[in-house]
Formats: structure tokens, C-alpha cells, sequence
């Protein structure tokens, strides 16, 4: 009954608080907003702009240790990489063809497949390898593959260790966390110039770039897992007399394996999703014919290489989940196999040498075949589906972009832009409080203090704008199609494969069509940052709703209650905490759109960051725009995490008492 | 058990006779063609544009089939190119749009650290300007000379713009005063930034098609203007001098000389690719046609540039000579 109160109290508070922000807004707007001229630079920016000349002058003099040993990193790995691609994409001179060719590398694949992950995903693996050369980029897929193996590989050898160590000290823990809040959120643009001063023009520069942005997941989720063995297992391990290493190699890290594995696989998919920006500085891979699609104005050359890249997203999601599977069913029975498995794998291995040697020493075997080609008719009706979008739809879609814009996005950006910015701040502050009490306010002020600090105030707040309208946006996809889904099998079944796409497709690919639909502006970006978001959101949803306890459906049916109250008043409900994390989520993944969203004329912060990158003038206002945005994601990220967090609490508490 | 390798690994030897049959004659040889280890490595930069593509693919074209030499092309942003010069990574930056703030930086002659050398023209000559659409340049002649813009700016209103006109700006890239010479030339108008060179066209290709007003920054030479034929905005005209001080430019953009930058390293080694890269110029005409063929054609971009190539052989030997 208290809590009934208390939400009532908190809901008319946070109305008085959007009333008197509005009232203030009509009063004393476009005063004080802080406005910053778009050539204009601040002594926050050279400041800025002069320790990255530094770096690039110590790099090159050779005076400062640090940088230097950068370097000598860069060259290793440099050096093995230009190896892996002699043998299998790059032609060394004298030899006319790479070491080892397509038959080969196939074989190589499948057995590693078997191996892991048994018979039935090189049944997938196979078949998605074939998929690369009949596409059209079968050497690009490759060095993609290798590039991200190379950066899982690193990521995994330290990002273990650093889980482990994490989940045993708790200080490390909160000095560490920090730091990989910053590696996620911080726009990889940002870093594109440094890397490229730091580890010069080449593999090392890209592969390392790839490795801030992938390596996070593994070392949280290790950490996690490890925490997450049971107290009672270890108590009993630690009763027979195990060192600390003895437990964790016999008992820590086998219960965690699953665990770990997921992290892995998440590792690798974030690592994949790096391809197209790690393009920009001349990665190999099928990032390159991504943008030189966008460049040349080509929809079907960027199209089809994104769908190879999908293709490769979703052949290691389910090659890594079905090696975690089998290493947890190895785990539990401690067997490896039966004498089947013996067979197949000397079988197995016999035809991947001989099919080895045939790649190494015939062309046949070595270059893939030009035909079949599925590559060129995708292309020529993806280019078709673009002329159609142009002639036929865009009249209906321009009065949709005009409305929106006009009557939802100007005047909430107008609200949060326009007002003075001790107006925003304040109205910010006591809505954070508010829903997430002492602890997110005091992240709120120290985020807004050094967001103002850094002097893009006002972009700030057009970016925030963007970013919750479109959250909201992803939210109320994600209730809808997720309750969808989460009650129908079969919807489910239908839907998945779709999301899958939404979420490993480049954003570039599909950041063309919806240009052509809407035009360069803010609606444009915002809709791609939805499209980007909504498939993980919707997918917490619905995996939260298939989690609502069979027995509580029951008894629901048994009361009578209808669809609409089921979904409602049971499944919702309950799946509360799903939808929080779907819209903390969603807000994240929105947030990492914004850069990308300024190649389609959102501006504010995104055109920053790329402003930065591109105008050696601008360097300092590019990485205060990158440090602003994750300033924006940490903020937003402390006040639904703790306003979760609260809810939850309440939901428990006012459930105890009934 | 016993009974299965066998018959297993004689399936497999079977299989893998019959596949090396099938194969036959299709061997790898190691090339005979002795390396014209004069040249080496060209290192050529690839900035982001379509036409720079056309050029560097010709240049690189005749580099390895004429001189031999190995060529690495490098996907890479005006910015990164510059300062791949000093630590070697870069020999040739083959189509420069100005950019007196990297000069400055890395060019003796500017006060830079002297480790990019200026290697002449390439014979294009570079447009920047506001543009609008043939179909407007048709309905409303004077829309070409920008004191007439604040008459239409209605026309061009747009949700980003709010009671101003819209005029968009490309990539951030681009060298761009528009800012300063809306507000300098008194200009009902305000500048939103498309983003990019993609979303620019999209925006004129739709503009012109549906015939729906719109003015933006373009350039020339540019594979676009070959199917859209964009017309030129007049603005107060150019001057030397006349941009000197960024916040008060109120002229057009100077027509720029787009030349070759490469290397000191480069410049001063005896690779037999320095006479071409010195010598290399050709026409727009020259430049767009290879663009069309690289970005309307779909041709792959080495294609393009032998198939010019070989249709220009007297050209190319004159790049050749001396």
C-alpha cells in the first residue's frame, strides 16, 4: 500500500517537474543555451588537439618509450598477419596464388567445426564458406575472418586472465569497470586517428582498434561466471585442501566454461561488428567493399557484402553456441566422444590434409570459382529495389519525416536545447533523483558538470534529444513485438533469423535505403539507431515473457482473464525487469548510432566526432564530442540501471507483502 | 571397428585420386617472369572519393603493367594519408583539394615539417559551389545568382531549418565556408550538414527527380554531374585574398588547381614511378569518363582504368618519357 504511494508521490513529482521545465523553456528561451559557432575552437579543444599532436610528434622521434613500444607491437603484428595472408588470401610473389586456397581453407573450417562443435554445424559452416565465393568476396570474407580471429584471440588471452583477477578482487573490480564502460561507449571514430599515429597505416592499426571495442564482453562476462560458481561447490573444494590455483583450475573455470564461451562469442560478434569503421584506416575485409558501395553510390556492391558479413555473424554465433553447448554436455558426462567420433575425425582429418596439399598445388583448388555467381544478380536487384524506393515511395515518406519532425522531434529538442542550460541541467538532476535516488544524481551532476566542462553543451542536448526519442521508440517496438513473439512459438521461429540481420548487418548498408526514403536529417539517423537497437531489445522481451512461470499463466487462465489482461496484468508485469534492461540496452546501442547517424544529417555530436577525425583543424573538438557522448551514455546508463534497480525492489517488497 | 578404417580411408583415397584427376593439368607454377625489382613498392593513397579512385587506379595501372612495380593501394582519409608520408607508408597522394592546413603541417614551403613534396598539377580543375538542381535552374532563372536566394528562401524550408531556408553541406571532409558566407552575405538560410557525399547525392537525386527544391554544396569533377547535371549558384566572385580570413568570407570558393603530393622519401628515391607521378595530368573529361565507368558501370576499378588505358595509349607513353 506504501509503495502504491510512493509511485503515485514519484509519477506527480516528475510531471510537476517536465510542467515547470516547459513553463521555463517558454520564458527564457534561446537564452543561455550555450550555443557553439561550428568552426569555433576552445581552449578545452586545443588543449585536447595539442596531446594529440604530442603522441603523433613523439611517434615520430622516437623520443618517448611508451609510444615506441607501440610500435614494435605494430610491426609484430603486422608481420603475422602479412604471414596468415600468404598463406591464405594474399599472392606472394613468385608464387601466382596464396599457400593454401578455398578447398582447403574449407576443409580446415569443417574440421575445426567437428571438432568444437559437432557434425551438424559444419553442416551450417560448409555451406556459409561457399556462400562467401559465390558472392563475390571470397578473399575479403577471409581476411575478415582473419582479422577477427586475431582480435578475439588477443582479446580472449587477456580478457580472461583480467575476468578472472576481477572476479577475486573487488577493487580491481571498480577500477576496472570504469575503464570498460569507457572502451564500449567511446565512438571507435574517436580513436580511428590516434590508432593510426600510434600503430601506424595498416593491419596492426585496425586489428588493435577492433580489439578496445570486442575485448569488454569477454572480460565482464568471465568475471561474472567465475562469480557465479556456487558458494557451496567451493566451500566443499576448499574443505578437501585446493590451493587458490587448484580451485581455480579444477573448479572455477570448467563450472564457468559455458559461461565464458557466451562471452567469447560475444566478443566475436562485437569484434565483426568493427569491420566497416575499421575499413576507414584500410583494414582488410568486407568492410572495404561496404563503404567503397557507399562511395560509388552503389547500393547492391554494399548490400551484398554486408550480407556476407551477416552470413559470417550468424555461422560463429551458432558455431560458438554449439561448442559452449557440447563443452557443458562434455563437462557433465566427462566423456569426448564415442567410437564414431573417432572415426570421423581421423576420416576427417585424413581428407583436410589431402584437401590441403590439392589447394596448395592446383588452381582449381586454390581460386574459387567465378561461377556460379549469385553475387551480380543480388547486387543488380538490390540496385533495382533503390530505383523503385526513389520513384515510388518517397513522395509518402517525406510528409512522415515532415510531420514527425515538426510536431514530436522539434519541439522536445526545443524543450532541451532551447532552454537555458542551468534550466536543463536542473530539471535533468531532479528527474534523476527521482527515479533513481541519491546515487544516480550524483552521476548526473558530475556527468553534466564535465559534459559542460568540455564546451558542446548544446550539441550535447540535441544528441540526448535524438537519443531518447528514439529509445522510446525501440521501447515500445520492443513490448510489442517482444510480448509477439514471446507468446507465439512460431512468431518467434519467423522473427528471429530477421533480428539476427538487423543486428549484424552494417549500419551502412541500410543507413542507404532509408536515405533515399526520408532524406539527410535527424529522422533519418534516428531510424537507423532504431533499426540498429530494436533487435536486441525486442529479443530481452521476449525472452522475458517466455520466462513468465507456466503455473502463473495457468492460474491466470483459470481466473478468466482475457489477452489483453494476460498481457497486461500478468506477462508484462512480470516481465518487468526484461523490459528495463531492454530499454537500458536500447538506450546504449542508440547512443553507439550517433556517429554514424551524422553521415545521414543528424549532426550535433556525431558530426563532431567526424569533423575530428576528418579536419586536421578539429582534432580537439572531435575528441571532446567522443568523451561528451560517453559522458551521455554513462549518465543514462547509472540513472535506468539504478531506477531498475529501485523497481525492482518495490516489485519484490509490494510482492512479499501480498 | 576394425572393419570400418579401412574401407573408410580406401573411400577417401578413392575420392581424393578422383578429384586430383579431375585437376589435372591445372597446377600452380611459381611465376618465371623475372621481378623488375627497380620499382618495388608504390604505395598510393585511396581518399574517399570517386574520381581520386579514377586517377590513382590509372596511375597504379601503368605503374605495374609498365614500370613493374608492385602497387599497394591504401584505403585511407585525406588526414591519415599526410601523415602516412613521413612514416613511409604512403608515397602518393594523386588528387589534392588544397588543404593549406595539412600544408602547413607537412609541407616546407608552408613551414611544415617538409615530409610532403608538392609534384604539380594533374591537369583537373576543381569547382566547389552552392548548386541546385536543372529543373529549378529551368522554372526560376535568376536562382543562379545569389543575391536572388533570400527571394526563394521559402522554397527551401525544410523541419531542419525551422523558418529558414535549407542549404545542405556534404561530408566534414569538404573544404566548406559556408557557414561564414551565409551569415556574411546576409542569407536567409541556414547550414545543414547532409553528412556525406552519399547523402548528398540521394538528396539531389530525389530533388531532381520529383522535382523538389534543394540546394547544396557540390563540386566538379564529379561522377554525379554526369547524370544530373546540377547548375552552379553564382556567388560574389573570388578574389585573391578574398578568403584569407575565414569568419569574413563573403566570395566564392577560388577554382582549385588539384595536384599530386607526395612523399620526401618518395620524391628523392631513383624508383622510375617518380617521372610518372611528376608527369601524369589529364582532362575532367578524362577523370569523369573512368569514374562513370568505375561507379555507373559497376566496373571493377583496374578494369576501368586498362580499358582508358589501352584507348589512350599516346597519353600514357608521354607520362612515360623523360
Amino acid at each position: 500500500m506504501l509503495e502504491g504511494v510512493a509511485q503515485r508521490w514519484r509519477s506527480l513529482s516528475l510531471l510537476t517537474v517536465v510542467v515547470l521545465w516547459v513553463l521555463a523553456w517558454a520564458l527564457f528561451r534561446d537564452h543561455h543555451t550555450l550555443v557553439l559557432d561550428g568552426s569555433a575552437q576552445t581552449p578545452v579543444f586545443d588543449w585536447l588537439g595539442d596531446r594529440s599532436d604530442w603522441v603523433e610528434k613523439s611517434a615520430a622521434s622516437g623520443s618517448n618509450p611508451l609510444i615506441n613500444f607501440a610500435g614494435t607491437l605494430a610491426d609484430v603484428v603486422n608481420e603475422v598477419f602479412s604471414w596468415l595472408q600468404g598463406m591464405f588470401t594474399v599472392a606472394q610473389f613468385p608464387r601466382p596464388l596464396p599457400q593454401f586456397g578455398w578447398l582447403g581453407i574449407i576443409a580446415v573450417a569443417a574440421m575445426v567445426t567437428y571438432v568444437a562443435a559437432g557434425w551438424r554445424t559444419v553442416a551450417l559452416v560448409v555451406p556459409s564458406f561457399l556462400a562467401f565465393g559465390v558472392l563475390g568476396y571470397w578473399a575479403d570474407a577471409i581476411d575478415l575472418l582473419l582479422v577477427t580471429f586475431f582480435a578475439v584471440v588477443v582479446s580472449c588471452v587477456f580478457g580472461i586472465l583480467l575476468g578472472v583477477v576481477m572476479a577475486h578482487s573487488r577493487w580491481f573490480s571498480a577500477l576496472l569497470t570504469p575503464v570498460l564502460d569507457v572502451m564500449q561507449t567511446m565512438p571507435s571514430f574517436v580513436y580511428l586517428l590516434p590508432m593510426s599515429i600510434l600503430f601506424g597505416i595498416g593491419p596492426a592499426a585496425a586489428i588493435l582498434m577492433t580489439l578496445i571495442y570486442a575485448a569488454p564482453p569477454v572480460i565482464r562476462i568471465t568475471a561474472h561466471g567465475i562469480r557465479s560458481v556456487s558458494p557451496t561447490v567451493l566451500e566443499a573444494t576448499d574443505s578437501l585442501g585446493h590451493s587458490r590455483t587448484q580451485r581455480l583450475w579444477n573448479v572455477e573455470l570448467p563450472m564457468a566454461k559455458r559461461t565464458i564461451i557466451a562471452g567469447i562469442n560475444q566478443t566475436m560478434m562485437a569484434a565483426l561488428s568493427m569491420a566497416t569503421i575499421a575499413a576507414y584506416i584500410d583494414s582488410p575485409g568486407l568492410g572495404q567493399p561496404v563503404l567503397d558501395g557507399l562511395k560509388r553510390g552503389q547500393l547492391g556492391t554494399s548490400f551484398v557484402a554486408g550480407m556476407a558479413i551477416v552470413i559470417m555473424a550468424v555461422m560463429l554465433d551458432r558455431t560458438m553456441t554449439a561448442a559452449g553447448f557440447r563443452a557443458e554436455l562434455a563437462a557433465r558426462s566427462g566423456r569426448t566422444g564415442g567410437p564414431f567420433r573417432r572415426v570421423g575425425l581421423g576420416v576427417g582429418g585424413i581428407a583436410t590434409l589431402v584437401a590441403l596439399y590439392l589447394s596448395h598445388n592446383y588452381v582449381w583448388a586454390n581460386e574459387f570459382p567465378s561461377r556460379p555467381d549469385l553475387g551480380t544478380p543480388l547486387r543488380d536487384a538490390v540496385d533495382r529495389f533503390g530505383d523503385w524506393l526513389r520513384s515510388d515511395l518517397s513522395g509518402v515518406t517525406s510528409g512522415l519525416q515532415r510531420g514527425f519532425t515538426s510536431h514530436v522531434l522539434n519541439p522536445i529538442q526545443s524543450v532541451i536545447a532551447d532552454s537555458p542550460w542551468y534550466v536543463t541541467a536542473l530539471a535533468i538532476l531532479v528527474i534523476a533523483a527521482l527515479v533513481g535516488g541519491r546515487k544516480a544524481a550524483a552521476a548526473t551532476v558530475l556527468c553534466l558538470g564535465l559534459i559542460l566542462g568540455l564546451g558542446l553543451w548544446n550539441h550535447a542536448m540535441e544528441t540526448l534529444t535524438a537519443c531518447l526519442v528514439a529509445t522510446i521508440v525501440v521501447v515500445a517496438l520492443a513490448v510489442a513485438f517482444g510480448v509477439w513473439m514471446g507468446r507465439s512459438h512460431r512468431v518467434d521461429v519467423l522473427l528471429r533469423p530477421l533480428l539476427d540481420m538487423g543486428q549484424t548487418l552494417p549500419p551502412f548498408v541500410y543507413l542507404v535505403p532509408i536515405l533515399i526514403l526520408f532524406g539527410p536529417n535527424r529522422f533519418t539517423a534516428m531510424l537507423a539507431g532504431v533499426v540498429y537497437a530494436a533487435p536486441v531489445a525486442i529479443k530481452l522481451v521476449a525472452d522475458g515473457v517466455r520466462a513468465v512461470s507456466p503455473n502463473t499463466i495457468e492460474a491466470a487462465e483459470a481466473a478468466g482473464s482475457s489477452t489483453w489482461q494476460m498481457i497486461t496484468r500478468v506477462q508484462l508485469p512480470m516481465a518487468r525487469s526484461s523490459v528495463l534492461l531492454a530499454a537500458n540496452q536500447g538506450l546504449l546501442y542508440v547512443l553507439s548510432m550517433v556517429v554514424i547517424g551524422a553521415v545521414a544529417g543528424a549532426g550535433a555530436l556525431g558530426f563532431d566526432v567526424v569533423t575530428g577525425f576528418r579536419q586536421l583543424t578539429d582534432v580537439g573538438r572531435g575528441l571532446a564530442a567522443g568523451t561528451t557522448i560517453v559522458l551521455i551514455g554513462i549518465l543514462l546508463d547509472r540513472i535506468t540501471t539504478y531506477g531498475a534497480e529501485r523497481a525492482q525492489n518495490t516489485q519484490t517488497a509490494s510482492r512479499a507483502r501480498s | 571397428m576394425e572393419l570400418k578404417r579401412p574401407r573408410a580411408a580406401g573411400a577417401l583415397a578413392g575420392l581424393a585420386l578422383a578429384v586430383t584427376l579431375t585437376g589435372c593439368g591445372g597446377s600452380i607454377q611459381d611465376s618465371t617472369a623475372a621481378a623488375d625489382t627497380k620499382c618495388g613498392d608504390l604505395n598510393l593513397a585511396i581518399n574517399p572519393w570517386v574520381g581520386y579512385e579514377a586517377n590513382a587506379h590509372v596511375v597504379g595501372y601503368v605503374a605495374k603493367t609498365r614500370l613493374g612495380c608492385n602497387v599497394n593501394y591504401k584505403d585511407l582519409d585525406e588526414q591519415v594519408s599526410w601523415k602516412g608520408f613521413g612514416s613511409g607508408e604512403v608515397d602518393v597522394v594523386i588528387e589534392n583539394w588544397g588543404h593549406p592546413e595539412l600544408q602547413k603541417k607537412y609541407m616546407k614551403s608552408a613551414g611544415g615539417d617538409g615530409s610532403a613534396v608538392d609534384f604539380g598539377s594533374t591537369g583537373n580543375e576543381g569547382v566547389i559551389g552552392w548548386f541546385v538542381p536543372p529543373w529549378m535552374a529551368e522554372k526560376y532563372p535568376d536562382i543562379t545568382d545569389s543575391k536572388n536566394l533570400n527571394k526563394y528562401a521559402d522554397l527551401f524550408r525544410t523541419p531542419e531549418s525551422g523558418d529558414k531556408g535549407t542549404l545542405y553541406d556534404g561530408d566534414p571532409g569538404f573544404v566548406t565556408n559556408d557557414e561564414a558566407l551565409v551569415s556574411n552575405l546576409g542569407l536567409d538560410y541556414k547550414v545543414v550538414y547532409a553528412g556525406s557525399e552519399t547523402a548528398l547525392i540521394e538528396a539531389f537525386r530525389e530533388a531532381e527527380e520529383n522535382h523538389k527544391p534543394m540546394l547544396g554544396y557540390f563540386y566538379d569533377p564529379q561522377w554525379f554531374l554526369s547524370e544530373v547535371a546540377l547548375v552552379k549558384v553564382d556567388l560574389p566572385d573570388y578574389t585573391e585574398g578574398c578568403d584569407a580570413d575565414p569568419a569574413k568570407v563573403a566570395c566564392d570558393y577560388p577554382v582549385y588547381d588539384l595536384n599530386k603530393v607526395v612523399s620526401k622519401k618518395f620524391a628523392d628515391s631513383d624508383s622510375p614511378a617518380v617521372g610518372l607521378v611528376q608527369n601524369f595530368t589529364w582532362t575532367n573529361e578524362d577523370q569523369n569518363l573512368v569514374a562513370k565507368y568505375i561507379s555507373e558501370d559497376q566496373m571493377d576499378p583496374e578494369d576501368a582504368a586498362k580499358k582508358w588505358v589501352e584507348d589512350h595509349k599516346d597519353e600514357v607513353d608521354a607520362w612515360l618519357k623523360g
